[in-house]
């Protein structure tokens, strides 16, 4: 081996090298914050944990209490937008993979948008539904925010419902057809029982995402300081609190910021490990 | 022939069950073009709402900095600038370390870490944006000022060029605060992307080269990217639509100050961040309009870059056969 030709692979060899120590850094670095951010949110939370959070509604400034009716309105506003949100999204995304093969390019224009909505800013959607359902009304609502949460769940429900029946074999819909039945009976007692992993785990990442949305509640339920089931009214959510409180200059407050922030980041982290694992276990049962 | 076809009953089933499907179908079409009336709705309510502030200033409302609400006067250049500056930051942090999260995924580590791995990055994207404001508030900024803004306005804003960039006190909150943030928060959404589409490399190409005696960065370099070039630019559009509208993050460590600095530590605002700290504040119809507007602006923004990140995504799929 000449002199160069040494050179060289060792230059090569030193790029590769270089190249593995900065890529095993990047993912180090991508751990390292989400270490940072748990630690801080879990370990300040849980200081700030106490059974009041639960039994006593949000404080006037300076004073003390709970978060009792923002994790109400929260639950409510985000069972609802899910009750609201799922339906439509699993029935157009059977539309999308079962019953469009006569307009491709409808359907086309349908998946492209639906996958801008997926990605599209939380608080255009927020704006969106203050123009329609708060400035028409006249006041803010939990049922505003229950919408915009909907709206929200809709493309995730409608991507995960699309792409599972997708993966559906078409032998179970031919088999089905050919004994004669309906194709609504085919899709809903077929093709629904075998997807139904699939689109419930679109479901819960639906409700993991909302559970953390502040953006568009802000212009839509806003937030109320007192216990108001009522959805008519404003209605008071735990990211939004969490975002006032925060803000604010009072310690008292910043611990019921930090007890939020636990109680959502724990939830959201349940349910998106949750799913994950039932997804993964519900995988290997098909393939075995 | 034709016995069972001739009872009445049958037949009656057959017409109901047809009707019973074209009733379906009729549904699931609803549903499905909901989803297009949505965003066309939703773009049009927010041109509708903005109208007031786009008659008043004219062109402007893009190019004036003036926020005045005492006095009326709106210009959306703050916010667009702060907008712009943060996420472009972001994407200097965000692109080189996904491409490396991603060639750690796909190619250096041991087969039984990649799961595990991916799995937690991706949670990532799962911690609400609220929570990352949060934290960036209560322990990322003050460290910021600590420590890291301090030493940067020593060293690089003494530097020749960028050095102006660089200079201003050390509040913690700002532009390179919030573009930090922001990098970390769209990691997860590109370096998913890149190890997604990495994978969909034939082994076939990956092993030609290994026999010739490439290295693994020279597969990854010259065989790898070259190959998924147009999705891999599609997924950095996806993360680059998520940080220009993000909000709640951005709404605790960018300062919400309406003012051009050159300076990267000095607070700025953004186009989200605007909307969400002065939207209950909003008195007149004019201010409110205008906040309005710089939605609708976000909105054609967004739409514009995530569009083309799909049209990128999707000359892969067509390509992977599905």
């Amino acid at each position: 081996m000449s002199r160069a030709t040494g050179m060289r692979y060792r230059r090569r060899r030193v790029t590769d090298v270089v190249a593995k120590v900065l890529g095993t850094g990047a993912t180090l670095f991508g751990l390292f914050w989400l270490a940072w951010i748990l630690l801080v949110t879990l370990g300040n939370g849980i200081h700030a944990l106490t059974p009041r959070i639960f039994t006593e509604t949000t404080p006037p400034p300076g004073g003390d209490g709970g978060l009792a009716n923002a994790l109400f309105g929260s639950l409510e506003m985000s069972l609802l937008g899910v009750l609201l949100g799922a339906p439509l999204g699993i029935a157009a995304g059977t539309y999308l993979s079962e019953f469009a093969e006569r307009r491709p390019a409808w359907r086309e224009t349908i998946r492209f948008v639906n996958d801008i909505l997926l990605s599209a800013p939380s608080i255009v959607l927020g704006l969106f539904v203050y123009t329609l359902a708060v400035r028409t009304v006249g006041h803010f609502s939990g049922w505003a925010g229950a919408l915009a949460l909907a709206l929200i769940v809709l493309p995730v429900v409608v991507r995960t419902t699309d792409e599972t029946l997708r993966l559906v074999p078409n032998i179970m819909r031919e088999a089905a057809l050919s004994l004669g039945v309906p194709r609504w009976k085919v899709t809903v007692q077929v093709l629904y029982r075998a997807a139904a992993p699939g689109i419930l785990t679109g479901v819960l990442l639906g409700l993991a995402r909302i559970s953390g949305e502040t953006a568009p509640l802000l212009f839509t339920s806003l937030n109320n300081q007192y216990w108001a089931p009522n959805l008519n009214a404003p209605t008071a959510s735990v990211p939004v609190v969490i975002f006032q409180f925060a803000m604010s200059p009072y310690e008292n407050w910043h611990a019921l910021a930090w007890a939020g922030a636990f109680i959502v980041t724990v939830f959201i982290l349940i349910l998106s490990v949750g799913t994950r694992a039932y997804l993964l276990r519900n995988r290997v049962e098909a393939a075995s | 022939m034709g016995l069972a076809l001739d009872d009445a009953r049958i037949k009656a089933r057959a017409v109901r069950e047809t009707r019973q499907d074209a009733f379906f179908r009729a549904t699931l079409f609803a549903a499905a073009t909901l989803v297009l009336l949505v965003l066309g709705a939703a773009a049009a309510s927010m041109l509708w709402g903005g109208r007031l502030a786009f008659q008043t200033f004219g062109w402007d409302f893009l190019f004036s900095d003036e926020w005045d609400a005492v006095g009326h006067r709106f210009g959306a250049f703050v916010p667009i600038y702060g907008t712009l500056v943060s996420s472009a930051i972001a994407m200097i942090i965000a692109i080189p370390v996904s491409f490396g999260i991603a060639l750690f995924l796909t190619e250096i580590a041991p087969a039984w870490l990649r799961g595990p791995v991916g799995a937690s990055i991706e949670l990532l994207a799962g911690i609400p944006s609220i929570i990352y404001g949060m934290w960036g508030l209560f322990s990322f900024v003050p460290l910021m000022a600590e420590y890291v803004l301090p030493w940067v306005n020593a060293h690089l804003g003494a530097a020749p060029w960028i050095g102006p960039l660089f200079q201003g006190p050390p509040l913690g909150i700002g532009m390179l605060t919030a573009g930090i943030v922001l990098g970390i928060m769209v990691i997860p959404f590109i370096s998913s992307v890149m190890r997604d589409v990495f994978r969909t490399v034939p082994a076939a190409l990956k092993e030609s080269a290994y026999a010739l005696g490439s290295t693994t960065w020279e597969v990854v370099w010259k065989v790898v990217l070259p190959y998924t070039r147009s999705a891999v630019i599609g997924g950095i559009f996806l993360g680059l639509g998520r940080a220009l509208g993000e909000t709640m993050a951005v709404t605790f460590v960018l300062g919400n100050a309406h003012q051009l600095s050159t300076s990267l530590l000095m607070p700025g605002n953004s186009i989200a961040a605007t909307i969400a700290n002065e939207f209950s504040e909003a008195d007149s119809d004019i201010y409110l309009s205008s906040l309005i507007a710089l939605g609708f602006l976000l909105f054609v923004v967004t739409f514009i870059v995530l569009a083309l990140a799909r049209l990128m995504l999707r000359g892969l799929e067509r390509r992977d056969g599905r």
